[in-house]
C-alpha cells in the first residue's frame, strides 16, 4: 500500500507540482516581460486588473494592483474565450499539432532539470528532479530543438507566405546555433568527468561539479556561446527571425489566434524558463551558494528549501536578463544571423573546446 | 577649409561588440528608474497648452448676445463640411434687432471635424471658438452631432474687447437724435 502511494507520489504528483510551478512560472514571465520592458520605456505598465478578494486587503491590495499581479488571469482568460478562427486555407491537421507539439516540447525539457537537493534523515543527498537521466544534457538538446519543429510546422502548415518565411528562418537559425551549442558544451563534459562520476552529461553531476566555482568563471567563452545560442534557441530578441513582427507581420503565428496562439506564448516563455534553468545549472553553479563559499545550506528540511529558493532566484535573475536584453539589443538582419553563427561562434566554439582539450591533457586532473 | 576627421581603426574590443552591448544594458537599465512619463488618463487630466485646438463651440458675448450672424463663411471654410446652418432672421422688436441675422440652426458634425481652426480664424465676429474639449465620446452617430443648443452650452460667453454692434446701436441713436450727418 505505501509504495502504492509512493507511486502516486512519485510518478503523479511531482510532475503536476513541477508543470504547474513552470506554468505559473511562464504566466508570471509575461507579466514581467509587460512591467519590466514599461519600465524600460519609462511607462507604468499593466496596473489596473484587480480581483474583488484582493481589493479589500487595506495596503497590500492596492500594492498587488499597481504591480499587475492578477494581470495574467486576465490575460489567460482573454486567450481562453477568445473566437477560434480557423482560416480556410490552412492544413487542419499540422496547423492543430504545431502548437500543441511546441508546447509540449517545451514542457518536457523540465524533466531533466534538477532543481535542489534533498537531504534523506540519515544525512545523505539526492538530488530533487523528475527524472535522473545519464544523458541529461543531451535529452535536453534534443528535445529543446524538437520544440522548433512546432514553429516550422506551423510556417509550413499555415499555406501563406510570411509564416512560411518565418518557418524557413527558424529552420535555418536552429541548424546554425545548435552546432555552436553543442561544440561550446563539450568542455563542460571534460570539467565535470571527474573520478567517481558515472555520467558527465547527468545534470545532477554537472552541479556538484561546480562546488567551490562557477563554470561561467572556469569557461567564460563556453558561458558566452552557450548564452547567445539560448538566445537564438529561444527565439527571443535579438534573434526572433522566426517572429520578427517588422518584417514578417508576426512570423510563424500570423494565422495563429485565441488559445492556439496562447499556447505558442506561453512555450515561448516556458523555452525561455527552461533554457535560463539550464544555464543556472551549467553554468551559473545551480544551487550552489556563490563561487568560493562553501553551501551555507543546512541539510535537513529547511536546507533542501533554500536550495530550491536559490536555484529559483538565480533563475529568475536571468529571466529577467532575457527580458533586459530585448529592449537593449535590436533584431538582427537575417543573414548578420547567419554569418554570427557560422563566422564567429562555430570556429569559437571549436577554437575554445581545442584549447580546453589541449589544457586538460597537459595538467590531467588528479 | 575642410576638417579632415580621422577615423581610427577598432580595438579588437570595440570589434565583439561585447562593451558596447554592455554600455546600452547600462543605459536601459538606469532608465527603468527614470521618471515615468505615463498620464493615468482618468484620474490624471492632461494641462492643456494656451491656443489647444478642442471642440468648436459658438459664444455669447457679455451681454449674453449670441454673436453669430450666420454669414456662413466657417461653413464655406470648413475643409470637411462639417458645419452646417440655416440662416435666420432676429424679430424687428428684440433688443439686438440692427444685427439682422442669426443662425436658425448650427450643426457640426464632429466625427467629420478635423479641428483646424479654420473656422474661428475666418469668423469675423469672433463666434466660433476652438476650445479645450478633448474627450468626445458618444454611442451613435447621432450624438456626435452637436447642434445650436449644445454649441452654446459648450461655448458659454468670452469677453469682448470690441462690442462692436453695442457701438453701432449708439451711433445709430446719436445719429438719429443729432439729425443728418451728410
Amino acid at each position: 500500500m505505501e509504495a502504492f502511494f509512493l507511486f502516486i507520489l512519485r510518478y503523479l504528483v511531482c510532475p503536476l507540482v513541477v508543470i504547474s510551478v513552470l506554468m505559473g512560472m511562464c504566466a508570471y514571465a509575461v507579466l514581467a516581460e509587460r512591467k519590466i520592458s514599461s519600465w524600460i520605456q519609462n511607462r507604468v505598465g499593466p496596473n489596473r486588473t484587480q480581483l474583488p478578494i484582493l481589493a479589500y486587503i487595506p495596503v497590500a491590495g492596492n500594492m498587488l494592483q499597481r504591480i499587475g499581479f492578477s494581470q495574467p488571469m486576465a490575460d489567460g482568460l482573454k486567450f481562453l474565450f477568445k473566437e477560434d478562427v480557423m482560416p480556410g486555407h490552412v492544413k487542419k491537421f499540422y496547423y492543430v499539432l504545431a502548437p500543441c507539439l511546441s508546447l509540449v516540447c517545451a514542457l518536457l525539457t523540465c524533466t531533466v532539470l534538477p532543481f535542489g537537493l534533498w537531504w534523506a534523515g540519515d544525512g545523505s543527498a539526492y538530488p530533487l528532479v523528475l527524472a535522473d537521466l545519464d544523458i541529461g544534457l543531451l535529452y535536453i538538446l534534443a528535445i529543446s530543438s524538437l520544440g522548433v519543429y512546432g514553429l516550422v510546422l506551423a510556417g509550413w502548415a499555415s499555406n501563406s507566405k510570411y509564416p512560411f518565411l518565418g518557418g524557413i528562418r527558424a529552420s535555418a537559425q536552429l541548424i546554425s546555433y545548435e552546432l555552436a551549442m553543442g561544440v561550446a558544451l563539450l568542455p563542460i563534459f571534460l570539467w565535470s568527468s571527474r573520478p567517481g562520476v558515472v555520467s558527465p552529461l547527468n545534470l545532477t553531476s554537472i552541479v556538484q561539479a561546480q562546488d567551490g566555482l562557477w563554470l561561467c568563471i572556469w569557461q567564460p567563452v563556453s558561458a558566452l556561446i552557450f548564452l547567445i545560442c539560448i538566445f537564438a534557441e529561444t527565439n527571443r530578441l535579438p534573434f526572433d527571425m522566426a517572429e520578427s513582427e517588422t518584417d514578417l507581420v508576426g512570423g510563424f503565428h500570423t494565422e495563429y489566434g485565441s488559445f492556439k496562439f496562447g499556447f505558442f506564448f506561453i512555450a515561448e516563455y516556458a523555452h525561455m524558463i527552461v533554457g535560463s534553468a539550464v544555464f543556472v545549472i551549467l553554468f551559473l553553479g545551480g544551487w550552489n551558494f556563490l563561487p568560493g563559499f562553501p553551501d551555507p545550506w543546512p541539510h535537513n528540511l529547511f536546507g533542501s528549501a533554500l536550495t530550491i529558493i536559490w536555484f529559483l532566484a538565480k533563475v529568475v535573475c536571468f529571466v529577467f536578463f532575457f527580458i533586459w536584453i530585448r529592449w537593449t539589443l535590436p533584431r538582427f538582419r537575417y543573414d548578420q544571423v547567419m554569418k554570427l553563427g557560422w563566422n564567429v561562434l562555430l570556429p569559437l566554439a571549436v577554437a575554445n573546446f581545442a584549447a580546453y582539450l589541449i589544457f586538460f591533457a597537459l595538467f590531467p586532473k588528479a | 577649409m575642410a576638417k579632415v576627421l580621422e577615423r581610427k581603426p577598432l580595438t579588437f574590443w570595440e570589434r565583439t561588440y561585447l562593451p558596447q552591448i554592455l554600455g546600452g544594458l547600462r543605459i536601459t537599465f538606469a532608465n527603468m528608474f527614470r521618471r515615468k512619463e505615463t498620464l493615468e488618463y482618468p484620474e490624471q487630466r492632461p494641462t492643456l497648452p494656451r491656443g489647444y485646438r478642442g471642440a468648436p463651440t459658438l459664444v455669447k458675448d457679455p451681454n449674453g448676445r449670441e454673436k453669430c450672424v450666420s454669414c456662413q463663411l466657417c461653413e464655406f471654410v470648413c475643409p470637411p463640411k462639417a458645419i452646417r446652418i440655416t440662416p435666420g432672421s432676429i424679430p424687428f422688436d428684440a433688443p439686438n434687432a440692427n444685427v439682422e441675422k442669426a443662425p436658425k440652426e448650427f450643426d457640426i458634425n464632429m466625427l467629420r471635424c478635423i479641428y483646424c481652426g479654420l473656422c474661428e480664424e475666418v469668423c469675423p465676429e469672433e463666434a466660433i471658438w476652438l476650445q479645450d474639449i478633448y474627450s468626445i465620446t458618444g454611442t451613435s452617430r447621432g450624438q456626435f452631432i452637436n447642434n445650436k443648443a449644445k454649441l452654446y452650452e459648450l461655448g458659454g460667453t468670452r469677453p469682448d474687447a470690441h462690442l462692436k454692434w453695442d457701438k453701432k446701436l449708439a451711433a445709430e441713436k446719436a445719429h438719429a437724435e443729432g439729425g443728418a450727418h451728410h
